[in-house]
């Protein structure tokens, strides 16, 4: 059954979603370079814990509407106003007070995370908001998910994969020497406004395959993985993208082979599975390779010792 | 080839001798970086207190002081990186977003982190980004603006070395490359010499030479007194406020170092000899 899945012989509907689980993983590795680079992935999960509001009072407002609360680009829409306001509160925070940023981000995401939980219960109370099907958001599903949904999620992988290609010279000059960039002529607040929005993009795009809780991961261990492989950032960003992408496709096959397991963490530990073999084998920055080079240093001082 | 990008207005050839006469075959020209009555505070404490100073082409200008004397703040402040409480800087004349291209800027090498992934050509390449905008690609004429760049600071064989394996003295030649290659008619360094080999020192020291004599304005905050009269034309000596300010020979001497340091005065005296005292 996995072996179908990963091969794309589930049928047309577990293929598209498969498809599009690797095009969210490639914007997210190549996205995450930059918010790893610029140190801005503690960030990231507060925005993605922060979309859960959005979510609920998306689907609230829709219900109210009386429109189907369910449809996609609407809760997407809220949860992207949702980490924005997430976004503001944590600058706002880091800014105008003496409160140093990491407390700000810890402070942000939880109220935001409460704030959903209270309305989510609130989607229990109201007809049709128990079959929902919300909870699915927070660990990510692939099971039923329609067509249109997964074409969605895989054009805006496409949006993100594109303007991180476009705007890759600032966005990395800046990480390396924002002060450097800026008086060349470079905007630095814009180039971290993009490495932050392109990360929010991500994380609204992949809430319903990976889930908001664990999203983060998606954006953080390709890039980390990628690292072990290479210095050039170039190279960089190609492997980060082939390392999110793997993750997506091996996540989403193997929960369209088990459906009872949510997909965000099989997409994780797909992610984290490589990682850790990355880990032991990479050449240069690898633990084997480190040993054997160390190894060959104490040899070569051994025998020049006993010249 | 030589490193420089076209001009868009024609630079005159204006040469100050060492002890040039401070204003007088400058009038119709605007200095590479002139600094008006420029103040700073961090919070409530006073960074830098009017500080007005002018800076010209064709010379290498130190910028002197003891610790906690504003010399770095003085730069970020006249680069627009600190907001100031009073004060204005032009740059040849005009504001830094309209010279912007003339002013190249090089950082204090401690400021990032080496184990960035780039080699050496990649962050010397970052030196061209703002020229080439979003989506031009490096031509072979990029290419070899950043080869003679690395050349120049003599780190060429260097270009695909990994910036996490140099040494101190590499790293502070490559940031000097990554402004070279922009080509620009004033040069602004933060403690270029600070940490580095004797070796990197002469090669810097060298490239600064060449600048200043193929007419740019070279502003360097440096901190070793000894070395001042043997490689600059000019010094701000700057403790929060502008102490004195001038041709070397006029202004470096004991008692306005003595003025600058408050009294605990560490040169020694064959250093101000050598600057004519």
């Amino acid at each position: 059954m996995l072996i179908e899945a990963l091969t794309l012989q589930l049928g047309y509907n577990a293929t598209l979603v498969t498809l599009g689980a690797a095009c969210l993983g490639a914007a997210a590795g190549m996205a995450g370079v930059f918010l790893v680079l610029r140190r801005r992935a503690l960030v990231s999960d507060a925005l993605a814990h922060a979309t859960l509001p959005g979510l609920a009072a998306a689907f609230l407002a829709m219900s109210a509407l009386g429109l189907s609360g369910r449809w996609l680009p609407g809760l997407m829409a809220g949860s992207a106003l949702a980490a924005l306001a997430a976004l503001w509160a944590i600058q706002a925070l880091a800014g105008r007070t003496r409160l140093p940023e990491d407390a700000a981000i810890g402070a942000v995401l939880s109220v935001f995370f409460g704030m959903g939980v209270v309305l989510m219960t609130v989607v229990q109370t109201i007809p049709g908001g128990q079959q929902a099907g919300l909870e699915s958001f927070l660990l990510g599903a692939t099971s039923g998910m329609l067509r249109a949904e997964a074409l969605t999620i895989a054009a805006g992988a496409l949006v993100v994969l594109g303007a991180v290609l476009a705007l890759r010279r600032p966005m990395s000059a800046v990480a390396f020497d924002a002060r450097h960039a800026a008086i060349a002529g470079l905007n630095p607040r814009a180039a971290d406004a993009a490495i932050t929005l392109l990360a929010l993009a991500v994380t609204v795009t992949g809430l319903k395959i990976v889930g908001l809780v664990l999203i983060v991961a998606l954006l953080i261990v390709p890039p980390a993985t990628a690292r072990l492989w290479t210095g050039r950032i170039d190279r960089l960003l190609l492997l980060a993208a082939a390392f999110g992408a793997a993750a997506g496709w091996i996540g989403a096959a193997a929960s369209a082979a088990a459906a009872d397991l949510p997909t965000g963490p099989l997409v994780v530990l797909s992610a984290a599975a490589m990682f850790a073999l990355s880990l032991l084998v990479a050449p240069g920055r690898g633990v084997i390779a480190r040993a054997l080079a160390r190894a060959r240093l104490v040899r070569g001082l051994a025998a020049g010792g006993a010249r | 080839m030589r490193i420089s990008a076209p001009r868009s207005t024609p630079r005159p050839a204006l040469r100050r001798a060492p002890d040039g006469e401070r204003g007088t075959g400058a009038v119709f020209v605007a200095p590479a970086l002139a600094i008006e009555g420029l103040s700073v505070a961090y919070g409530a404490t006073p960074a830098i207190e009017g500080v007005s100073a002018s800076f010209a082409s064709g010379a290498m200008s130190a910028i002197v002081g003891p610790n906690g004397a504003g010399k770095s703040t003085l730069l970020a402040a006249a680069l627009g990186q600190v907001a100031p409480l009073a004060g204005r800087v032009r740059f040849f004349g005009t504001t830094l977003d309209r010279a912007r291209r003339r002013v190249a800027y090089v950082p204090q090498r401690a400021g990032v982190d080496w184990d960035f992934p780039a080699r050496v050509h990649d962050v010397v390449a970052m030196g061209l980004y703002a020229e080439l905008g979003l989506f031009r690609r490096f031509g072979p004429a990029h290419r070899a603006r950043i080869a003679e760049a690395l050349e120049r600071v003599g780190m060429a064989e260097f270009a695909g070395r990994q910036i996490g394996a140099l040494s101190g003295g590499q790293q502070q030649r490559v940031f000097l490359a990554r402004a070279l290659v922009q080509g620009a008619d004033l040069y602004l360094l933060d403690e270029p010499f600070a940490g580095v080999d004797a070796a990197t020192e002469a090669a810097i020291v060298d490239v600064l030479r060449g600048l200043r004599n193929a007419g740019a304005a070279v502003v360097a905050v440096h901190h070793d007194l000894a070395t001042v009269p043997e490689w600059f034309d000019a010094v701000l000596l700057l403790n929060r406020r502008v102490i004195a300010a001038g041709p070397v020979a006029e202004t470096f001497t004991r008692a306005n170092l003595s003025e600058t340091y408050g009294g605990r005065l560490a040169i020694a005296p064959e250093a101000l000899r050598a600057a004519g005292e």
